[in-house]
């Protein structure tokens, strides 16, 4: 199964805190779990300042500056995981550097329906 | 096989259906990856048994034969469901059957132990872990839980589907956990059935006979987690539940009246249920794995073995209670462990660590420290700061019999 690895932080915190991680400490985690054949994709997030939200009602397009919610943590970054159950991937999810500092959410990817 | 009685088929099938549903239940879990499609295949099976067994006779592997009837009418039921989606003919296996492996007992145990892990699963909230393991495993029906805990049926009824849906999206394997996964899993299916049994113990809100059952219930829950799986902390649990349960007849009185443990007439204790409990202590404390379940049950085999109060080995409990806040530190078993003071060394020197735990704020609305100090003041022949104490307490509890009680001594302290 796919899931999607999402991860939260307050983004003004994210690199300050003492347990915060190094890029290189990340880059050596994302290397380890491609080794292992579990990684599809894994990206870090510029800063949610640089976010555009976009909506389309009624056939019009609404684009707004900023992330879709005002939140404390913001998303940092994700990991698109393939791995077989929950239990693997929140392994997976723990294992995560920033796990120390912020959350993961796991979300399993929902294959889209083509009948 | 041939020359069965219709009485004899039924018997046997009332029998196989109280005892082994939920194993084969279990099993069509793991074979159909389904919960809904292994609960309809399980009636489905009982309903085939009962149309060609008085034809047939009793099978030599009933249970085998159930297994392999269900499994057989759900595999039907979805290539009928799929012919009518009009999907393509390739695209017909995703049942993901297991290989039909239903003959071998120890798989029948592991699939029980699957069930019950998936159901405890972590990623579940605490609440759904309880409905669904009393749905799946027990057998309870949403009625019967939705009473016990005192929930809307139609509530109880969402949490289980959404429960089910979560295990079936999120991929939550069906799988017994990885021995480095074990213990952290484990604790959270004892956590279950602790909640169960105390949801049924000491009801937090109101009384029915429903929930003494959950009591019972848990009790057979830890019966079978101990057979499937016998850790020391499984056997610690089933030990503590037993211990507790032996206390049952005369915990209240005739009027459904709190006694406590002091006052209760020791004559009443079921001491079948306490040599079954002082067994299993025995054995959890043997291991070196034990925890906080088996500290408890052995504080309890503790009171268990006293002839009254007086006689009880209060500097055995205070040493118990040493160790427990060691290896799992919280304020409530600080507050019991004072309280063992108190009846190891006298009221005033419980009283000053009860006050001074309820002083740090963390215990301020639970009821029952104040209760505790409540009875070392009226011990300790301070009327005033006793009564003052009790009002707190009743304040805060919800327990019709708890309320009873505490009314009942500050009527005595006003006499």
């Amino acid at each position: 199964m796919k899931y999607l690895c999402l991860v939260y932080s307050d983004e003004k915190l994210l690199h300050s805190l003492p347990d915060s991680p190094r890029d290189p400490e990340c880059q050596a985690y994302a290397d380890r779990i491609s080794a292992g054949g579990g990684m599809i994709a894994a990206e870090a997030l510029e800063s949610v300042r640089t976010a555009t939200t976009l909506r389309v009602r009624n056939g019009e397009v609404a684009i707004t500056d900023g992330p879709f919610a005002e939140t404390k943590e913001q998303l940092a970054g994700f990991y698109l995981i393939d791995v077989e159950d929950l239990d693997e991937a929140l392994r997976v999810a723990a294992g995560i550097p920033a796990a120390r500092v912020g959350s993961v959410e796991v979300r399993p990817v929902r294959e889209l329906e083509t009948e | 096989m041939a020359g069965s009685t219709p009485g004899e088929v039924r018997a046997t099938l009332e029998a196989l259906y109280r005892n082994e549903a939920r194993r084969i239940f279990a099993t069509l879990v793991r074979l159909l990856r389904d919960f809904d499609l292994a609960e309809e295949a399980l009636q489905e099976a009982f309903r085939a048994a009962v149309e060609q067994w008085p034809r047939q006779g009793i099978p030599d592997k009933p249970r085998a034969w159930l297994v392999s009837a269900g499994r057989f009418k759900a595999i039907d039921r979805v290539r009928r469901d799929q012919r009518r989606k009009q999907l393509q003919a390739e695209d017909v296996a995703p049942v993901a059957v297991a290989q039909p492996d239903e003959a071998l007992d120890d798989v029948i145990e592991d699939d029980q132990l699957r069930l019950i892990f998936t159901c405890c699963h972590p990623a579940l909230t605490t609440e759904a872990r309880v409905a669904l393991t009393l749905r799946e495993v027990c057998g309870l029906t949403t009625e019967e839980i939705a009473r016990a805990f005192l929930t809307p049926t139609a509530t109880l009824a969402q949490r289980i589907v959404r429960a089910k849906a979560k295990i079936r999206k999120a991929g939550i394997p069906y799988r017994v956990p990885s021995a480095e996964e074990l213990p952290e899993r484990l604790d959270a299916v004892l956590q279950v059935i602790y909640l169960v049994y105390n949801e049924g113990y000491a009801a937090s809100a109101g009384a029915s006979l429903l929930r003494w059952e959950l009591a019972g219930e848990a009790i057979r829950l830890g019966r079978l987690l101990v057979e499937l799986l016998p850790q020391a902390e499984a056997l610690g649990l089933l030990a503590l539940m037993l211990l507790h349960e032996s206390r049952r007849a005369a915990r209240t009185d005739r009027n459904g009246d709190l006694v406590l443990l002091e006052d209760q007439d020791r004559s009443l204790w079921d001491r079948e249920q306490i040599v079954e409990g002082l067994v299993l202590v025995e054995r959890a404390l043997r291991s070196s794995w034990f925890g906080p379940y088996t500290l408890q049950a052995a504080i309890a085999a503790v009171h268990a073995e006293a002839s009254d109060a007086a006689e009880t080995d209060w500097e055995q409990i205070v040493g118990l209670y040493d160790v427990l806040q060691r290896i799992s530190p919280s304020p409530v078993v600080e507050l019991n462990r004072a309280v063992a003071i108190a009846m190891r060394d006298g009221p005033a020197a419980g009283l000053a660590r009860v006050e001074a735990i309820l002083a740090r704020g963390e215990l301020e609305h639970y009821h029952l420290a104040h209760a505790a100090r409540a009875d070392l003041y009226r011990r300790l022949g301070r009327g005033n700061e006793a009564r003052a104490a009790y009002e707190q307490a009743l304040a805060l509890t919800r327990q019709d019999a708890e309320r009873r009680f505490l009314e009942r001594r500050l009527a005595e302290l006003s006499a």
